[in-house]
């Protein structure tokens, strides 16, 4: 089976042609780099995505968050609502632990911003 | 009267990477006046990941990008001032700027560089006729009140515009509850990047419709509704396609202007079609010690390139402030000309006479063009060709020219040629 799709790897957005078998990825044309054959590869098979957003300090203010790496894209609203339920103290640093693992995907939710108390 | 040799005006990426590498071109006197109350500036929002993939080689959120430059900024011992706002400048480089902690005061400079950033275009600039509701915000707006004070405008969204600011409020507002219904696009193409149609629109299955507009805006105190229609080539209404969305908040993403009131002030000669200072090589503005950078000089699709420009200007001004404000005889200075298929380009002169390094011109396209040629020339004379899959106005595209290629050129024009190289 052949996939079209557009690489989110980078800004530049290459279109990827893909070549699959039972799922899986079997060759990956149209990439100007080796990010774009992962990021093809993936989608095919089991495709993830960087989840960000805000949690609440207990002050009320927003703490910007990432997930440390990407998460499977059908666990995207789960990680976003076990964002939302974290208690953050103040102060926090880029990289500290927010959310040990968010909604079971084995994943943490770091924060992105250094906020003071 | 204050005295400094290098004043920068905004403490948003361009700002801080102008500085930083001022710094290390050993300027120490210098001071950056941010009006919010943090550096950082609109990367504060930026909350969402695709940030400093050229800089730093790994994909950071904007406070994380914005983190390293304020790190690198206070590791060099760069003087900042946070919540001073500058309201003028002469064209004699005297800065008047105002804060709460000091007042108002006028700064002179020996240099100047410009880093004030962009705006949003308002409703007011788009002629969208209906009511005057509550619930119509600009989508960085949005973007400001979500990220940043905590709480979310709406739960029935229209967004209008497909700029990536839009594009990407429409996965933000998704993620926060709300129920995006549709963005809707004047242009037959996106005004964004394409990764965030994909990652941001078809993830969440949020429809694009290209080719329409909103045509009325309902609602008495709160917005209730927006009617869409289908535009045709002439971009006006095609009548009997209305489709009418209820929605309690229209989100706007329909383009950056370059903020410049400072700079139109002082006498500094502004481009039509950039909005944004015309500079030289050296991103030098018509007054001498006059720099610019950034989303104030041109909207940038990335910061990175915002990072990389500004880090130009930084050396190009530490470079005139060593030189005591004297320039090299420049009188070799050729214009470079934006020809078919070509919106504008950045630089738009360039001194030949005294080139340190290639230059870096960057430029936009007129129209969606796929299987042409970058075609650079001076005369009859080709200097560069440069075939490229696809362009797209929404996407900046660069072309470097080695200063050797230049030094015996006249002016040049840069235009898309069918099919070439």
């Amino acid at each position: 089976m052949t996939r079209n799709m557009i690489c989110i790897g980078c800004p530049m957005g290459c279109d990827l042609t893909v070549e699959t078998e039972n799922g899986a990825a079997v060759s990956v044309s149209g990439n100007s780099c080796p990010i774009g054959k992962k990021y093809a590869e993936t989608e095919v098979s089991a495709p993830t995505r960087m989840v960000t957003s805000t949690a609440k300090a207990e002050n009320g203010t927003p703490v910007p968050v990432k997930t440390k790496v990407p998460v499977p894209k059908d666990k995207i609203f789960e990680v976003a609502a076990a964002i939302k339920a974290a208690k953050v103290t103040l102060p926090v640093s880029i990289g500290d632990i927010i959310v040990e693992d968010a909604a079971g995907t084995g994943v943490c939710i770091v924060a992105t911003k250094d906020i003071k108390a | 009267m204050d005295k400094h040799s290098l004043v920068i005006i905004g403490g948003g990426p361009a700002g801080m990477a102008a500085a930083v590498e001022a710094k290390k071109s050993g300027i120490d006197d210098i001071v950056i006046y941010e009006r919010d109350t943090q550096l950082g500036g609109i990367l504060n929002q930026c909350i969402h990941n695709g940030f400093g993939l050229h800089t730093f080689k790994e994909e950071l959120t904007g406070p994380e990008y914005a983190g390293r430059f304020i790190g690198q900024t206070e590791a060099l011992g760069i003087h900042y001032e946070t919540g001073s706002m500058v309201l003028s400048i002469s064209s004699d480089k005297k800065v008047t700027v105002v804060s709460r902690e000091k007042g108002l005061r006028v700064v002179e400079a020996d240099a100047v560089i410009l880093a004030m950033g962009c705006r949003e275009r308002p409703r007011g600039a788009l002629n969208i006729p209906g009511m005057r509701p509550q619930g119509i915000y600009t989508a960085g707006t949005a973007q400001k009140m979500v990220n940043c004070e905590g709480w979310v405008p709406g739960k029935e969204v229209v967004i209008l515009g497909s700029g990536d600011i839009g594009l990407i409020m429409a996965r933000r507002m998704t993620l926060e509850g709300a129920h995006v219904k549709l963005v809707a696009e004047l242009m037959p193409y996106s005004g964004g990047l394409k990764r965030n149609i994909v990652q941001c629109l078809d993830d969440y299955n949020i429809p694009l419709k290209l080719s329409h507009t909103v045509v009325d805006i309902k609602g008495k105190r709160r917005l209730e509704g927006v009617t869409i229609t289908e535009v045709g080539k002439n971009g006006a209404p095609i009548p009997g396609t209305e489709e009418y969305y209820s929605c309690d908040t229209l989100l706007l993403s329909c383009g950056l202007i370059p903020e410049n009131e400072l700079s139109s002030n002082a006498g500094i000669t502004i481009n039509n079609t950039t909005n944004g200072p015309v500079v030289d090589d050296r991103l030098e503005t018509n007054i001498d010690g006059i720099f610019a950078c950034g989303n104030v000089l041109h909207v940038h699709d990335l910061v990175d390139f915002v990072s990389e420009e500004s880090g130009r200007a930084g050396r190009n001004a530490a470079e005139y402030i060593k030189n005591g404000g004297r320039k090299e005889n420049s009188a070799k200075c050729i214009n470079v000309t934006p020809g078919n298929g070509v919106r504008y380009t950045v630089p738009s002169v360039i001194d030949t006479a005294n080139l340190t390094e290639n230059i870096h011109l960057r430029f936009r396209v007129r129209d969606v063009y796929k299987g042409c040629s970058i075609e650079v020339k001076t005369g009859s004379e080709t200097l560069l060709c440069r075939k490229k899959k696809i362009m797209v106005p929404s996407e900046m595209e660069d072309v470097i020219l080695k200063k050797e290629l230049l030094s015996a050129s006249g002016d040049i024009t840069v235009s898309i040629t069918e099919g070439g190289a």
